[in-house]
C-alpha cells in the first residue's frame, strides 16, 4: 500500500505545480487579440480616471442637469487633451518648427524603450521556460555596479572599454539570477521568493558600495553616487547630440534577434521551451531539467543585466545612484506579459511602454494630468492580460474551446444565442 | 427507480461529445455502457450526475424530468456515482469519508460520528463487506476503498448507481468480487450503469448493453454476442483482437537485470531485488496490479529513477548510474506510462514532439541549430507511416485524440536505431483500432531482434503480447511464467501467490 500512497501524494504535488504552471502559461502566452484588447480597455480605464480627477469636469458636473453639454465638453477636452499631449510627448511634436524637432519625442520613446526591451526579453525567456523572474531590480543594480565600475575606474580605448563594461554588466546580472537558478534547480527553492529576496540583497549591496569611498562612490563626494563615466565607455548617440537615442537601442534590437533565434531555432531554446511547457516530459526525453533551469536564469539575468549596464553607459552617463533601475526590473514583467513572451511582441510592448514614459511627463506638464495615470494604465493592462476570458468576453472574441471547461462556457453562449 | 435519458446532446465547441443519446435503465438491471475511450461515455454520465449541463435533452427519474445544477442535486435525487479515481480523503476514516458532504451534527455543532459508524456497519453487513468504519482510507487496499465509495453512495439511498471504469485498479480476483457486489446490488433493485471498455466484464454481468461510438448510440447488444462483434460495434469496423506473432527468433542483444532495488522518497523499498533477463527477439511482459512497483521499475531501467542496488546490463553494458540521456543514446526506446505527462509536450507541435528526445545531434540538430527541414520531412513520413490522424505536423499535439497522441510517442521511439524497447502501458486509453496498430509495431520491433519489455496491467494484453510474463506484487517478482499460463494462475500471482513449481526469480 505504501507505494500507492506515495504515488497519490506525488500526484497531488504534481497537480499543484501543474495548476501553477497552467495559470502561468495562460497568462504569459496571451494572443495578440487579447493584448490589444487589454490595451484598449486599460486606456478606457485611464480615461475614466482622467475624467474624475479633472477639475474642469468636476466644475461642470456640478450643474450637469441644467447644462449637461458643458460636462461632456469638459470630458472631451480633458480626455482628448490628455491623450493628445501623450501622443505629442511620445511620437510627434506638432508644435515643433522642424522635422528634427517634431521627431524628437519618438526618439525619446525609443530611448526609454531600450532597457525595457532588454529586461523584458530577460523576463520573457524565463516565462517561456516556466520561470517567474521577479528579480529584475537586483539584477539590474548589480549589473550597473559591475559595468559602471569598469566604465569609470578602468582605462581602456573605445570601443573595447564599452564592450568590456557591457560584458561585465551582463555577467553580473547572469550571476545574480544564476544564484536563484541554482537554488531552484538543486534545492527546489521557488524562484519567485529567491529573486525577490535577491532584490533586497542587491539593493543594499549596491547602496553600500555607493556609500563607501574607494568603491563606487565618487571621490570627494559624500553622496551615494558614482563618478561620471569615462568617454571611452559611453555608448555613442545614434542620431547626434540633439537626441538621447544611443547605441544601446541597437543592442536591444540585436538582443531581440538573438532571443528569437534562441527560442525558435536553437536546440538549447527547444530544451528551454520543453522544460517550460512540461518538465516531466522534458526529463523523460533526457533533458537535464536542473541544468536547464540554471541556464535559463543565466540567459535571463544576462539580458536584464544588459538593461542595467545600458542605463549607466547610455542613458544616464553622469554617474548613477541606487535608483538607476528606475522600476524597469518590474516594468519588464509587464512588458513580457503584454508581449506574450515572444521576442517581437516584447519589443513592441516595450516601445509602447517607452512611449507612455516619454509622453507621460509631457502630459503632466501640458495638461496637468498626473503622471501616475500612466502607471495606472500600465497596471490595468496587466490586470486584463491576466484575465483573458474577461477581455474576450468584452470584445466578443471566441474563447478557445480546446478544454471542456472553457468549451462549456462557449457552448452555453451558443445556447443563449440560439 | 427507473432512469431515462432522452436525446442528450452535449457539445464542446465544435466537438459533439454526446449526440442525441437515449438510454433507459430499469431498476434491477445492470446496463453496460460500452465504448472506446473518448466515445462520450464519461461525458454522458457527467451530464447525468449534474457536472455538465446538457445542451439538449432531458434526464428523467421514474418519469419525472430532473434539473440538476450539480452533483448535490443528483445525489439528493438518488443517483450515486463511483468514479474511476476515488473521491476519498486518505487521512480520514471510513466513517468520516462516508459522512463527508452529508454530515449530521449533534448539539453544539459536534459531528455525529457514531451515527456514521453505524450506517457504515449496517450497509457493510447487508452486503457482507468487511470494512472497519474507523480504519483510515490510506491504510486500505484499493478494492476496499472502492467498497467505501459504494457504501458512501448507498448511505445516501442511491437507487441509481453509476460505475465509471471501476475495474481498472483491481486485481482479477477483486474484479470478480466486484462483479458479485454489482449483482447483489441489482438483486436488491438498484438500477446500475456500468461503464467499461472491457468486453470480458461486459459479457459476465450485463443484462443489457448499449454501445456508444463517437458520441452516439450505435446499437444495443446482448451479452452472448461474440467479442469480435462487440468490438466491431465499438470501433465501427472489424478488428483483430488477437496479436499474431511467430515463434521468437532469439538475437544476440539481451537485457539482464539483477538484484535491482529502488527506494522511494519516504525510504520505502518499492522495487525489491528484481532480476530477469530478456533476450533479443522476445517480449517480456511485466504484469501486476497498478502500483506494485512496475512504474518505479521502468523508471529505473531508463535512468529516471535512482536504483539503490543492483544492475541493468544491456548487451553487457551497465546502464545503472547513467543519465536518461546516456540511456537513450545507448539505444533504449521508452514509451512512458502516462503519455500526456511524461511522453509529450502538449503545446508543442506534432513535429516538435517527434524530435523531443532527439535533440542531441544529426539529423535534427547541427551545431546547436534546429534543422527544421529535416525535422519536418521526418515528421511528414512518420505521420504517414504510423497513421497519425492530424491536421498537419504543426498542429499542437494536445489537440490529437489519445490514440493518435500515443502513436506520436510510438513513432518517435520506434524510428530510432533500437537496442531495447521499454513500453509502459503502451495501449492505455487508446482506441481499439490504435491498439491493434501499436501491438503490431511492438511485435515488429521484437521480430527485428530487439529485446522488448512491456509493462501492462491488463491481463488480456499481457497474454496476447508476451512471450513470457513476469508478475510483480509489492515490488517483488512473484514469478516468471510462459504466456500460455492459465489466467486464474496469473490472477493469483497478481495477488502475490506464487504458483507451485515456478521458481521466483
Amino acid at each position: 500500500m505504501s507505494d500507492t500512497q506515495t504515488s497519490a501524494e506525488h500526484r497531488r504535488v504534481a497537480d499543484d505545480s501543474d495548476r501553477w504552471r497552467e495559470a502561468l502559461h495562460r497568462i504569459v502566452s496571451g494572443s495578440w487579440a487579447v493584448s490589444l484588447g487589454a490595451i484598449v480597455l486599460a486606456v478606457l480605464g485611464g480615461s475614466i480616471m482622467i475624467i474624475v480627477t479633472d477639475p474642469g469636469v468636476q466644475q461642470a458636473s456640478a450643474y450637469f442637469f441644467s447644462r449637461p453639454s458643458d460636462t461632456f465638453a469638459a470630458i472631451g477636452s480633458s480626455v482628448g487633451g490628455a491623450y493628445y499631449a501623450l501622443f505629442r510627448g511620445a511620437v510627434w511634436d506638432f508644435g515643433a518648427d522642424s522635422f528634427a524637432g517634431a521627431i524628437r519625442p519618438l526618439t525619446q520613446s525609443l530611448t526609454m524603450a531600450t532597457p525595457l526591451i532588454m529586461a523584458g526579453l530577460g523576463v520573457a525567456v524565463g516565462f517561456r521556460a516556466g520561470l517567474f523572474n521577479i528579480g529584475g531590480r537586483g539584477q539590474m543594480l548589480v549589473a550597473a555596479a559591475a559595468g559602471g565600475w569598469i566604465g569609470f575606474a578602468v582605462d581602456m580605448p573605445w570601443p573595447l572599454h564599452m564592450l568590456v563594461a557591457v560584458l561585465a554588466g551582463m555577467v553580473a546580472g547572469a550571476v545574480w539570477a544564476g544564484i536563484a537558478g541554482v537554488l531552484k534547480a538543486y534545492t527546489g527553492a521557488h524562484e519567485v521568493i529567491t529573486t525577490i529576496m535577491l532584490n533586497y540583497v542587491g539593493f543594499y549591496l549596491v547602496s553600500y558600495l555607493l556609500a563607501t569611498p574607494g568603491l563606487l562612490q565618487a571621490p570627494g563626494s559624500s553622496n551615494p553616487k558614482t563618478p561620471h563615466m569615462l568617454t571611452s565607455a559611453i555608448m555613442p548617440d545614434l542620431l547626434g547630440r540633439r537626441y538621447n537615442l544611443h547605441l544601446g537601442f541597437i543592442f536591444a534590437l540585436l538582443a531581440v534577434a538573438y532571443v528569437w533565434w534562441l527560442l525558435n531555432r536553437s536546440s538549447t531554446g527547444f530544451a528551454f521551451r520543453a522544460v517550460g511547457e512540461n518538465p516531466a516530459a522534458a526529463k523523460v526525453a533526457g533533458i537535464d531539467v536542473p541544468r536547464t533551469t540554471v541556464s535559463v536564469m543565466l540567459v535571463a539575468g544576462a539580458l536584464v543585466g544588459l538593461a542595467g549596464v545600458t542605463q549607466v553607459l547610455g542613458t544616464v552617463t553622469t554617474g548613477f545612484s541606487y535608483d538607476i533601475d528606475a522600476g524597469i526590473g518590474f516594468d519588464a514583467i509587464t512588458v513580457a506579459l503584454l508581449g506574450g513572451s515572444r521576442p517581437i511582441g516584447v519589443m513592441f510592448a516595450a516601445i509602447l511602454f517607452g512611449a507612455f514614459k516619454a509622453g507621460g511627463s509631457v502630459m503632466q506638464a501640458a495638461e496637468g494630468v498626473p503622471i501616475e495615470i500612466v502607471q495606472v494604465v500600465q497596471a490595468l493592462i496587466v490586470l486584463f492580460i491576466a484575465a483573458p476570458p474577461l477581455v474576450r468576453a468584452v470584445f466578443r472574441l471566441p474563447q478557445p474551446g480546446k478544454r471542456p471547461k472553457r468549451g462549456k462556457r462557449a457552448a452555453r453562449r451558443q445556447e443563449v444565442a440560439a | 427507480m427507473k432512469l431515462e435519458l432522452r436525446g442528450i446532446t452535449k457539445r464542446f465547441g465544435a466537438l459533439v461529445a454526446n449526440d442525441h443519446i437515449n438510454l433507459t435503465v430499469e431498476p434491477g438491471e445492470i446496463h453496460c455502457l460500452l465504448g472506446e475511450n473518448g466515445a462520450g461515455k464519461s461525458t454522458l454520465m457527467n451530464v447525468l450526475y449534474g457536472l455538465y449541463t446538457a445542451d439538449e435533452g432531458e434526464v428523467l427519474l421514474d418519469g419525472e424530468v430532473q434539473h440538476f445544477r450539480g452533483p448535490g442535486d443528483a445525489m439528493a435525487a438518488g443517483i450515486g456515482m463511483v468514479h474511476q479515481h476515488f473521491m476519498l480523503i486518505p487521512v480520514f476514516t471510513v466513517a468520516e469519508n462516508v459522512m463527508l458532504g452529508n454530515e449530521t451534527t449533534l448539539s453544539g455543532g459536534r459531528l455525529d460520528i457514531q451515527a456514521a459508524r453505524e450506517k457504515v456497519r449496517a450497509i457493510a453487513d447487508r452486503f457482507g463487506f468487511h470494512v472497519d468504519p474507523d480504519a483510515l482510507i490510506e491504510d486500505l487496499p484499493v478494492g476496499v476503498q472502492q467498497r467505501v465509495e459504494i457504501i458512501k453512495a448507498l448511505s445516501r439511498d442511491a437507487k441509481v448507481l453509476i460505475f465509471d471504469e471501476p475495474t481498472a485498479v483491481l486485481t482479477p480476483q477483486e474484479t470478480d468480487e466486484f462483479m458479485g457486489i454489482m449483482r447483489q446490488l441489482r438483486d436488491e433493485g438498484a438500477a446500475i450503469v456500468f461503464i467499461t471498455h472491457k468486453l470480458r466484464e461486459v459479457r459476465e454481468v450485463a443484462d443489457r448493453i448499449t454501445v456508444v461510438r463517437r458520441g452516439a448510440v450505435v446499437g444495443e447488444a446482448t451479452a452472448d454476442q461474440p467479442d469480435s462483434e462487440l468490438a466491431a460495434m465499438m470501433v465501427g469496423r472489424a478488428v483483430e483482437l488477437t496479436v499474431h506473432k511467430d515463434e521468437p527468433r532469439y538475437a544476440e542483444t539481451s537485457l539482464e537485470v539483477s538484484g535491482l532495488e529502488v527506494t522511494n522518497a519516504q525510504g520505502a523499498v518499492v522495487v525489491d531485488d528484481v532480476s530477469f533477463t530478456v533476450r533479443g527477439g522476445e517480449i517480456l511482459v511485466i504484469a501486476g496490479v497498478q502500483g506494485n512497483g512496475q512504474t518505479e521499475l521502468t523508471e529505473a531501467l531508463v535512468g529516471l529513477e535512482h536504483a539503490s542496488a543492483g544492475s541493468v546490463r544491456l548487451a553487457g553494458k551497465e546502464l545503472v548510474g547513467r543519465s536518461v540521456n546516456q540511456v537513450l543514446d545507448a539505444g533504449v526506446g521508452f514509451i512512458p506510462e502516462d503519455r500526456s505527462t511524461d511522453g509529450l509536450v502538449g503545446e508543442f507541435t506534432v513535429a516538435e514532439n517527434l524530435m523531443l528526445d532527439r535533440r542531441q545531434g544529426p539529423p535534427f540538430v547541427r551545431a546547436g541549430m534546429l534543422q527544421l527541414g529535416a525535422r519536418d520531412d521526418f515528421a511528414r513520413n512518420a505521420v504517414e507511416e504510423f497513421d497519425i490522424r492530424t491536421q498537419g505536423i504543426t498542429e499542437p499535439v494536445a489537440r490529437l485524440s489519445g490514440g493518435n497522441q500515443q502513436k506520436v510517442v510510438v513513432a518517435r521511439e520506434l524510428s530510432r536505431e533500437l537496442r531495447l524497447l521499454v513500453a509502459a502501458q503502451p495501449t492505455r486509453g487508446v482506441d481499439v483500432g490504435s491498439i491493434e496498430f501499436i501491438h503490431k509495431r511492438i511485435v515488429a520491433t521484437r521480430d527485428a531482434g530487439v529485446p522488448v519489455v512491456v509493462i501492462s496491467t491488463e491481463l488480456d494484453e499481457a497474454v496476447a503480447l508476451g512471450d513470457r510474463i513476469l508478475v510483480m506484487y509489492r515490488g517483488r517478482v512473484v514469478g516468471i511464467v510462459p504466456a500460455d499460463t492459465p489466467r486464474d494462475v496469473l490472477g493469483l500471482m497478481m495477488a502475490g501467490i506464487a504458483p507451485e513449481g515456478s521458481a521466483a526469480a
